[in-house]
């Protein structure tokens, strides 16, 4: 049994045909080839997984691929513009806000929704934001300034 | 193609300098283990016991295998003749169990890999896991260590009913005098409760036969490829030059990924019987129950000190949960305990006894730290007893026992020699940071006030660049190969694996600077051991402080070869190497790298004795380790009514030597900091008394949030290293190793008016909650 579905993903249009099943991160990594989105926990716990759908900032492990049929998805492949790096991912690569890398697409999808709702966030509505997304390498602080730096340029 | 080589006269070593690994990573286009695609690529699918201990009386994999899309199913008897699973630590008497890769008859912890499904995608290999029956005998089962040597426990392996894996003793200077001359003696029993290392990236493996060439290709998330070469080939049964490891993108290790698993040489195995590529990913559930745990110590400590608190002896008894096999490096954990007994100070007399104890559970092996954060623990809580019996300010105890400025080479009681130290310099720098005579008026005023805040202290010293190789398992040398290639770009290739720590970065650096050449002409390669020349890992803090001195001397060497070319070129016999160009003494004509590296590829003519290109490989053997130390203080106020902890400050001054790279070295120490609250405040393994791991999943594990970490106050002081040309000494464990005695010092020094002396790690608002409640007495 499988379903047809269409989306948009990073501003292009797709379609693809899945079990009702598979998961939208599975989805975006095998199929549609964006291994940006990590998996690192699978139970909606880490944030390694977070895209935006719709504009809002979800964790694809949890949603399947067929409940984004008609939407639009942005990943971490998305962010980048003309060869221009997006603020949040400068911010991140000038704070040191990442080590191995493994959780920063997540966290640095989420870092974005916190800025788009919250422009003036302060460091511990940052950090609240932030609980979603597990880090095991930085200690978070320099997350903190990246999405304050960010936040400022924005 | 053309090249620009830049020339610069900049220094880069000891920049904030941000890192060149960073672009793929956060654009998402770094290629991690489950990135990769094959064609024809089959996924596996592990089955694992649920039981803590149980016969295995039977598996019918027929159900499996006729599930469309399965391609196989392997158990135990199919897999008997590979491995076992190695143990590279060896101590006098060790009992060694036979680590078959997939259970026999029998398993002895949850989680023990049973079966294999190889299938075309993931989702049917899980589904025809849940259709593999096997038939269960469960045994009864023993997790806690101490009831594991308690006469009458089960058996974890049947052959050693005592679950006894050995015993080690050490002994320095003469300890039973100090004891009896002792004005005082402190004891207490202190926990170092078993951790989940947690890298965010679970293990994962891609392994691919080349059946025409008899060559397999692993691909794995490892801190060690090298190493995993070597034993794989071992377990396989394979010439090692036909076996290729290579790590991807590795998103974390914390020692967790420094091990040969199951998995990895099983996944070789599967690949070598089905002629098809195999991927397997560990799940989180199994990264909790499978993948080594850290920790796991139950300590005995008695402390012998004069009434001015000059600490004079030392005894400890270390039972270590070793868990049901020994993993890489298992049993010799608690080693590096005994060796860092003393912590900073000058005692010379010591006495330590490791039980090492069977338990039905994961093995424990090298989490970040790896026996220094339980020694450090136990130490620092050990001289705040002992200042708290004396009356004394736990600050003046550690002034009056730090191993002085003058002593160094220090030898210690348990035969380390320390390179170089000044142990006041970061404490006063600390206690100058936080205010610390300001904060006891403050802590007096809050407690008349009934208010409970407490200042804790932490003074750490640490075993890092790992290190001679006599005193390692598998050689702890590292290599670099530093090749000028002949457009004169400059590529580095290191035996070091690192996965986050940014060598990429601080190796170029440090490259850059020697040869006088951009940041950007320099590229640092590693993880492959068909492309990098044999090298032994990262871990236990040796990346720059092994690695670096290793491409420090390579290019030395080079150098030397670079002038011989420049002097020929300007036809000079009186020449010198110098931001990035050869320039003659006398007349002062120059000649660039880029343009030596032409002639020295070309070969018109060589210089008298020397041969073309511009390659050089060092393999650089340590003379000793280093010993980074430093000053941790954690200002604490609990509330009476929830038993909730809020951590005020958190000022960390750390010595870890020269810095390369100053933003680096922040992001470990706070990385290291938050691993160390993890263990103090929230995280704990348990098991419960039939073998479950009932903190199986970050819903239940608590790993720390971006809300609960108090802003880090980090600052550093130096002092070089004389043990390696770049001066530095390792700083990826100095946070965690510091951080945990800080809290818990902090929060047993805020609820000391109620009584409390010690408490036990993690300090859940549970726990707290009760003591306050019973003044003191849970």
């Amino acid at each position: 049994m499988t379903r047809n579905i269409t989306l948009t993903i990073n501003g292009k249009k797709r379609s693809d045909t899945v079990e009702p099943r598979m998961l939208l991160v599975h989805y975006l990594r095998e199929v549609a080839g964006l291994t940006g989105p990590h998996i690192a926990c699978e139970t909606s716990l880490c944030g390694a997984c977070t895209v935006h759908v719709d504009g809002k900032a979800i964790k694809s492990c949890t949603m399947f691929a067929v409940q984004a049929d008609g939407r639009e998805v942005l990943t971490i492949e998305g962010l980048e513009a003309n060869g221009k790096l997006d603020p949040m991912q400068e911010a991140f690569w000038n704070e040191h806000a990442l080590q191995c890398g493994f959780c920063t697409p997540g966290m640095i999808m989420t870092a974005k929704q916190i800025v788009e709702r919250n422009p003036q966030a302060t460091e511990a509505e940052i950090r609240h934001g932030l609980d979603g997304n597990l880090c095991r390498c930085t200690g978070y602080q320099h997350i903190v300034n990246a999405v304050k730096a960010a936040a400022a340029k924005a | 193609m053309a090249t620009t080589i830049t020339t610069k006269t900049e220094t880069l070593v000891g920049k904030r300098i941000r890192r060149r690994e960073d672009p793929r990573l956060i654009t998402g286009t770094a290629t991690y283990v489950d990135d990769i695609q094959m064609p024809g690529m089959r996924h596996a699918c592990i089955v694992r016991s649920p039981h803590g201990a149980a016969k295995i009386k039977s598996i019918n994999i027929k159900p499996a295998i006729d599930l469309p899309g399965v391609a196989a199913v392997f158990i135990g008897k199919d897999t008997e003749k590979v491995g076992p699973v190695p143990c590279g630590a060896s101590l006098p008497g060790l009992r060694v169990p036979h680590h078959h890769i997939l259970a026999m008859d029998r398993v002895y912890f949850v989680g023990h890999p049973v079966a294999v499904v190889v299938a075309t995608d993931r989702y049917i290999a899980r589904d025809a896991a849940d259709l593999i029956e096997v038939d269960y005998e469960p045994l009864p089962t023993v997790t806690d260590p101490e009831k594991a040597i308690a006469p009458g426990a089960p058996a974890v392996h049947p052959e050693w009913p005592d679950n006894t894996a050995f015993t080690y003793h050490q002994d320095g200077g003469d300890v039973d005098k100090a004891f009896a001359q002792a004005d005082v003696v402190v004891k207490q029993r202190i926990t170092s409760q078993r951790l989940v290392p947690a890298a965010m990236e679970t293990r994962g493996v891609v392994a691919e036969w080349h059946a025409g060439d008899r060559a397999l290709t692993i691909q794995s998330s490892t801190q060690i490829p090298h190493l995993l070469r070597s034993l794989l080939a071992m377990m396989l049964g394979l010439e090692e030059n036909r076996l290729r490891v290579k790590t991807p993108e590795v998103g974390g290790g914390f020692g967790s990924k420094l091990n040969v698993y199951a998995e990895e040489a099983l996944m070789g195995f599967i690949a070598m019987k089905i002629g098809k590529p195999v991927k397997w990913i560990e799940s989180r559930r199994e990264n909790f129950t499978c993948t080594i745990q850290g920790r796991g110590h139950v300590d005995y400590y008695e402390v012998a000190a004069k009434k001015d608190g000059t600490i004079t002896g030392i005894k400890l008894k270390l039972i270590q949960d070793l868990g049901a096999y020994h993993q890489l490096l298992t049993p010799a954990i608690p080693t590096l305990s005994v060796l860092m007994m003393p912590g900073i100070y000058n005692c010379r007399n010591i006495r330590a006894d490791i039980v090492g104890v069977f338990t039905n559970a994961v093995p424990t092996d090298a989490y970040r730290g790896a026996g220094r954060p339980e020694a450090t623990h136990g130490i620092e809580r050990m001289v705040d007893i002992l200042a708290a019996e004396l009356k004394m300010d736990p600050a003046d105890i550690r002034r009056k026992n730090f191993v002085g400025n003058e002593a160094f080479p220090y030898t210690t009681a348990t035969g380390l020699t320390y390179d170089s130290g000044n142990y006041g310099a970061p404490l006063e720098k600390a206690l100058d940071t936080v205010g610390y005579k300001q904060l006891r008026e403050e802590q007096k005023k809050l407690r008349a006030e009934g208010r409970l805040m407490g200042i804790g202290l932490s003074t750490y010293g640490e075993i890092c660049a790992m290190g001679p190789s006599p005193a390692t398992p598998a050689g702890g040398w590292e290599s670099a190969t530093v090749k000028i290639e002949p457009s004169g770009t400059v590529t580095v290739m290191t035996g070091a694996s690192p996965h986050g720590q940014g060598e990429e970065t601080t190796f170029a650096q440090i490259a850059a600077d020697e040869l006088g050449v951009g940041i950007d002409d320099v590229l640092v390669v590693h993880g492959d051991t068909a492309v990098v020349q044999y090298g032994i890992g990262t871990f236990g803090s040796r990346g720059t402080a092994v690695g670096g001195a290793a491409l420090y001397y390579a290019i030395q060497e080079l150098k030397k070869k670079i002038a011989k070319y420049g002097a020929m070129l300007l036809g000079s016999e009186d020449v010198s190497f110098t931001g990035g160009a050869c320039v003659d003494n006398k007349t002062g004509k120059s000649v660039k790298l880029s343009e030596i590296a032409a002639a020295s590829y070309r070969a018109m003519t060589l210089p008298p004795g020397e041969t073309p290109g511009l390659v050089a490989t060092n393999f650089w053997e340590p003379p000793n380790f280093t010993f980074p130390f430093g000053a941790h203080i954690v200002v604490s106020e609990v509330d009476r009514d929830t038993g909730s902890i809020s951590l005020k400050r958190y000022v960390a001054v750390d010595d870890c030597g020269k810095i390369i790279n100053p933003l680096i070295v922040d992001g470990q120490v706070h990385g290291g900091v938050v691993q160390g609250l993890g263990q103090a405040l929230w995280e704990q393994a348990v098991y419960d008394d039939g073998g479950q791991l009932v903190t199986g999943e970050f819903m239940d594990y608590a790993l720390p949030k971006a809300s609960g970490i108090p802003w880090i106050e980090s600052s550093h002081t130096e002092t070089p290293s004389p043990v390696n040309p770049l001066g530095v000494k390792g700083v990826g464990e100095a946070g965690t190793i510091g951080c945990s005695p800080a809290v818990v010092n902090s929060v047993v020094d805020a609820l000391s008016p109620l009584g409390v002396r010690h408490i036990d790690m993690p300090l859940t608002p549970e726990k707290i909650w009760n003591l306050v409640q019973t003044g003191g007495k849970a």
